[in-house]
């Protein structure tokens, strides 16, 4: 949907489409455009066919003894659609992890909700999986074991969950590795693991929270290069979570800023650079500097506030 | 290997000055045993199968009493961590129970069942019961989220959550509470033996009192160590060291 531009300098891209998918309602820093409301409202009456992810205006507040009812996520309208790679970038508690939390089924919205093909996300389902920061890999069983793990509980057979987890280990390249301990891997392949054990429940969407966020850079581009392909090979919906501006710009189809606390969709990017991407072209750390240009005010305001509460302001 | 060398050396040594005490003959032979004497008590108790059949009855009672307090306090220690009106009210008597003795148990089980074989066990379960339940309790708690939030998100769901996350996730506290649990039924039970007639380990110990033999008294108390010492040496020992190889936990020592 977004093709008519695609010949345009990113600049123009960024002026003409910055708030395609903001809600009506300007928010702060939205591009309150009145095209905008146009598909924003055609949207919501029939649904296009391809879209397979709905976030349709949806808030999640937290209530905390000593602050009280702290906003995380304010109208947060988008669309998603079906082998699309969504990046979301913000400052740290923008409610980033929240939202995927939320797409994931692990927490509910305090109001709005998520569709995923039109139905409405009441839980945890087979249809996706969340790859969480600190992945939660299961140290009592192997790589395989860890790798079967969710094709056990549907009840596949044991031999089909063998032969499945074989195949994924293949794809992520660990197949040596199938009876090693979690604890006897690197922080890379450990990535890989999750995943591996992710891409073998067949999920529709795989939403990734600050997956490599934790690795050198070396590895980390490493597992890029795989997870583009990887993506490229199963069609996947990707929809990754990450605070590095050019890690963004390298993976995504598109990248959505998020504002400092609470959290609101601030601009979106299109990415309509050719694959495969490195992250040290130059055309993706054009597009990096342009998302960094929108993000820095918010990792001002965020770096404040820590100051202040250093300052026991 | 050298570990070996020393523990052998050190035995030696301490089996060498408890004979040159005895034959210093401080205190007359009926009060102060000497190596041989045990050894050869050792020998005939177990050549006129008395030791073999006081090891074979408290044995049956250990796994019979230890086996269903394991049960029990599985599903106690679960139903501890998963619901807070059983946590604050239940759970507290439990803590509190734990400082009774479990040999005060004794009397009350043999008004309860007679003297037999059933108010052993009764003992036996409360000896261990509670440090299961605790164990369990605090293993199921101190599950990190972040294991039932990637089994939910992978799809499982209530029984199968706990027994394929929660449990293992809980293991090495779990571990930890079982083999203290076996020490305490242990106990319990030699004790609980002591105090009246029921063959076993316990009453071959109080035997030894009766026929004033010193050599048997101490044989058995051997005896006693060295069947704690097996059962942990080749089972616990061996659930532990799997799963520090699965988990990469540094071990204890």
């Amino acid at each position: 949907m977004n093709t008519p531009i695609f010949s345009a300098s990113f600049r123009a891209i960024h002026e003409s489409l910055g708030g395609l998918h903001s809600p009506p309602q300007s928010s702060p820093g939205s591009h309150g455009l009145p095209v905008d409301l146009e598909i924003y409202g055609l949207r919501k009456s029939n649904p296009a066919p391809e879209v397979k992810i709905q976030l349709d205006g949806v808030h999640r507040d937290f209530h905390q003894p000593q602050n009280g009812c702290v906003q995380a996520l304010i109208d947060i309208n988008l669309d998603i659609r079906s082998g699309e790679f969504v990046c979301i970038v913000g400052p740290s508690g923008c409610g980033k992890s929240t939202l995927l939390h939320l797409m994931a089924g692990l927490d509910q919205p305090t109001r709005g909700e998520i569709r995923i093909d039109g139905r409405r996300v009441e839980g945890p389902g087979p249809d996706r999986i969340l790859i969480f920061q600190d992945l939660g890999l299961f140290p009592w069983l192997t790589v395989r074991q860890n790798v079967e793990f969710g094709l056990r509980m549907k009840r596949t057979s044991r031999r089909d969950a063998h032969s499945c987890a074989r195949h994924y280990l293949k794809l992520v390249h660990l197949s040596h590795f199938e009876n090693y301990y979690i604890h006897q891997l690197s922080g890379g392949m450990r990535q890989r693991v999750a995943l591996a054990r992710s891409l073998a429940i067949q999920p529709d969407v795989l939403l990734m929270d600050e997956p490599f966020a934790a690795l050198d850079a070396q590895t980390r581009d490493l597992l890029h290069d795989e997870l583009e392909r990887i993506w490229s090979e199963t069609a996947q919906t990707i929809i990754f979570v990450t605070h590095n501006v050019r890690e963004a710009a390298r993976l995504g189809d598109r990248v959505v800023v998020l504002t400092f606390r609470p959290g609101r969709i601030k601009s979106q990017f299109p990415v309509p650079l050719s694959r495969p991407r490195h992250m040290e072209h130059t055309n993706v750390a054009m597009v990096a500097s342009q998302v960094m240009e929108e993000l820095r005010e918010e990792i001002q305001k965020s770096v404040r506030m820590e100051y202040g509460n250093e300052n026991g302001a | 290997m050298k570990m070996a060398l020393s523990q052998a050396s050190f035995y030696f040594v301490l089996l060498c000055i408890w004979q040159a005490i005895a034959q210093a003959k401080i205190w007359p032979p009926y009060l102060f045993p000497t190596p041989l004497g045990v050894w050869d008590s050792l020998r005939a108790g177990f050549t006129d199968h008395t030791f073999w059949m006081g090891i074979g009855v408290s044995m049956k009672r250990m796994v019979l009493g230890y086996g269903l307090s394991a049960i029990l306090g599985i599903a106690l220690g679960m139903l501890l961590a998963t619901n807070k009106f059983w946590e604050d009210t239940l759970g507290r008597l439990v803590v509190s129970l734990q400082s009774l003795p479990s040999l005060c148990w004794l009397p009350l089980a043999i008004l309860w069942f007679g003297l037999n074989e059933k108010a052993i066990l009764f003992v036996v379960v409360m000896g261990s019961l509670l440090s299961v339940t605790i164990s369990t309790e605090t293993g199921l708690k101190s599950v990190p989220r972040i294991y039932s939030m990637a089994g939910r998100n992978l799809g499982a769901r209530g029984l199968g959550l706990f027994f394929h996350v929660l449990l293992p996730a809980s293991l090495p506290h779990l571990a930890s509470g079982l083999k203290q649990g076996w020490a305490f039924a242990w106990r319990s039970l030699i004790s609980g033996e002591m105090i009246f007639v029921t063959l076993g380990l316990g009453q071959l110990l109080m035997m030894g009192r009766d026929l004033n033999d010193i050599n048997q008294v101490v044989a058995v108390m051997v005896l006693i160590v060295v069947i704690g010492f097996l059962t942990d040496a080749l089972f616990f020992r061996l659930i532990e060291a799997s799963i520090q190889r699965k988990w990469g936990l540094k071990p204890a020592s």
